[in-house]
């Protein structure tokens, strides 16, 4: 059991970065009081951006295009989540179906420019970001091998915003003006906070990390852009309610999902996994999400005036 | 009430324009003529009457997704869970048409059955995990969508595989719900007996909501939760309820695409029209007759865009990008009301 953890444990993590960039970019949103469930469509604007930017520019700046595109996926995911931002705090709109649009839009609209430009809907990249080991780390004992080992640089930029983002939303004026909108925005209001500023910044944002989470997943394992990200910005929501609208709950539930997502892909290549039925481990994850939302629904810590449009005048 | 219903029907027309306008957009700058494309868009959805059964057939599953939407609305309930519940009705009903053989009434009668079933159990998950645990019903929708994914992914090809590996068997004429007089009525198109089943729901779907104490309860549980449970009525029961029959609609919308526009069932693809039945209960202001002129027009982008791809170097996803337009730009009507009412930039005041 503990060969099949240390051969996964690469690959969760891999996996689980994604979705934890977009999953505390959805927290960034909530918290200051704007449901985000365009995350999504984000994701693939900004998988979108990455691909045509890489694509074009590789030749000349060889791995640097790689990291540029990263800067390039946040830029057009933080601009496509300006849609969002107008909608649901200048306009008052229903904020799920702005969401919902963004998310229609987002996959429609970026296979459209695609087959215009390169002439199909599937961007291929040559090369994607090097897997390597952290050098020194990776010799500590036990955890050396599990979480140094066969690393992609993208995880620790990841694992820096999120140290970052703790610490901007928990130790600074400005995490706790955020926090203030997502709460009581009229309190915020009444003292001296301009709420949509402040709620414009958290949608803004909220598009930046869900760019870098949909070109993270290109640059590193998935390697093509196909109008989709299958789920995963779903699947961030969910990790963003079941850690509680916490950072580093947010951390442990991506973490879960990237094992349990894992376990389910290489079952096959893992003889100690064979004897249970694939279709169980790839529903494993959905169901045991169901069941902790159930769980967690007692105490559940959502920002109170997430989703609520604030308007002035009503108290 | 009247004006009412006259604005909607104004924004829902505006919201449609200012989508083909933006659409016109993408068109010009990507080097087409908006014109040329939007003529073979429209030919090849009307232009002759099997393309017009195509356009019926198409917006069949969408009078029903967007039905069920619809109705969840009323009560307050975004139904984010449709593609899964078209997966598993349309699943239900392609187990039952695979294994009865019986004669075509009695078959196709039990196929309906399954998948009006089938589709109620995946609703009323939903429905229950927030009326008993206030789980919010996108996310748990959401979860359905991809239990339901990953078991039709490995139950079709263990039970029911069809020549290929991605498809089931196909199926039986007699499980068919393409019916020959209405087939060679239209000169040979997609369109079935699933239109009839659509059109059956928008009636009893219609009177529910106007004309029973189960619709009153429902909507006025929409309007205002607690008024409705302050002033008696059980405010769980009724979701669960409305999530119980949206989840039966989307369900019936599987069958009608899986067992009559195709006669197979599809492994690996989440299907569209799942969420495009948001996107036409919105479009319809959700009333039953609205969803049933949106999912037309939806019908025919969704039937024409083939026929313009091969007419003109427009990809094909300009449908899909026009759709969501047209979603944003529902959602975001208050500036097109605003518009007409004529205090355009001052959408904070609200009011009628």
């Amino acid at each position: 059991m503990w060969s099949v953890i240390v051969n996964i444990f690469p690959y969760a993590v891999a996996f689980a970065m994604p979705l934890l960039i977009t999953s505390l970019g959805g927290l960034f949103s909530e918290r200051s009081g704007v449901v985000n469930i365009g995350l999504e469509g984000l994701m693939v604007v900004g998988g979108f951006a990455s691909a045509l930017f890489t694509v074009a520019f590789y030749p000349s700046l060889g791995t640097g295009a790689i990291w540029l595109s990263l800067i390039v996926a946040m830029a057009a995911g933080a601009l496509f989540s300006l849609l969002h931002a107008f909608a649901s705090i200048n306009l008052n709109a229903n904020q799920v179906i702005s969401g919902t649009a963004i998310n229609m839009m987002a996959g429609a609209l970026t296979i459209f420019l695609a087959r215009t430009i390169t002439g199909s809907g599937n961007v291929q990249l040559r090369m994607g970001l090097p897997r390597f080991d952290v050098p020194g780390l990776v010799h500590i004992p036990v955890i050396g091998r599990l979480i140094f080992r066969q690393t992609y640089g993208t995880t620790w930029l990841i694992i820096g915003i999120l140290a970052l983002s703790a610490f901007v939303l928990y130790k600074t004026a400005f995490g706790l003006r955020l926090r203030a909108c997502g709460e009581h925005p009229h309190a915020a209001d009444a003292a001296g906070i301009n709420v949509y500023r402040i709620r414009y910044i958290g949608v803004l944002i909220s598009g930046a990390m869900s760019g870098l989470g949909g070109a993270t997943i290109l640059v590193t394992y998935s390697g093509e852009f196909s109008g989709s990200v299958a789920g995963m910005g779903f699947l961030a929501l969910a990790a963003l309610i079941f850690g509680q609208w916490k950072p580093l709950g947010v951390l442990g539930a991506t973490f879960f999902f990237g094992f349990a997502a894992t376990l389910a892909n290489s079952s096959q290549a893992e003889p100690a996994l064979k004897a249970i039925p694939e279709v169980v481990l790839k529903v494993f994850p959905y169901v045991v999400t169901l069941l902790a939302l159930v769980f967690f629904s007692k105490s559940t810590q959502a920002p109170r005036a997430s989703g609520e449009p604030y308007e002035k005048g009503k108290r | 009430m009247r004006l009412q219903v006259n604005k909607d029907f104004i924004v829902g027309l505006s919201s449609v324009f200012l989508g083909l306008v933006a659409g016109a957009i993408f068109m010009a700058f990507t080097g087409n003529n908006p014109f040329e494309g939007y003529n073979y868009l429209f030919a090849g959805g009307l232009m002759n009457l099997e393309r017009f059964g195509n356009t019926l057939a198409m917006a069949t599953p969408l009078i029903l997704t967007g039905l069920s939407v619809a109705f969840a609305f009323r009560t307050g309930m975004f139904n984010i869970g449709t593609p899964g519940q078209v997966i598993i009705g349309g699943l239900a009903a392609t187990i039952v048409g695979l294994t009865l053989n019986i004669p075509k009434p009695l078959l196709l009668s039990l196929m309906t059955l399954a998948a009006l079933l089938g589709g109620a159990v995946w609703g009323i998950v939903p429905g229950l995990l927030k009326a008993k645990f206030n789980v919010h019903e996108v996310v748990s929708g959401i979860m359905m969508n991809w239990i339901a994914y990953w078991i039709t992914y490995y139950l079709v090809p263990s039970y029911f595989k069809g020549s290929f590996e991605t498809e089931s068997r196909h199926i039986t004429q007699a499980a068919s719900l393409k019916a020959e007089w209405l087939t060679g009525l239209f000169k040979g198109s997609y369109i079935n007996l699933g239109i009839f089943i659509a059109l059956v729901c928008v009636v009893i779907i219609s009177i529910i909501l106007k004309h029973t104490v189960l619709g009153y309860q429902l909507k006025a549980v929409g309007f205002n939760r607690h008024a409705a449970e302050y002033s008696g009525i059980n405010v769980n029961r009724n979701i669960v309820l409305a999530m119980m029959i949206a989840g039966a609609l989307s369900g019936l919308g599987g069958q009608t695409l899986y067992t009559g526009y195709a006669s197979s069932i599809q492994i690996g693809v989440m299907p569209s029209q799942g969420f495009d039945g948001i996107a036409v209960a919105l479009l319809g202001a959700t009333s039953p007759v609205g969803v049933v002129g949106a999912a037309f027009f939806f019908g025919i982008l969704q039937s024409g865009k083939g026929f313009m791809n091969a007419m003109t170097d427009i990809p094909s996803e300009i449908g899909d990008t026009i759709i969501a337009c047209i979603i944003y730009f529902a959602a975001t009507s208050v500036l097109i009301r605003n518009f007409f009412d004529g205090n355009l930039f001052r959408s904070k005041k609200g009011g009628k």
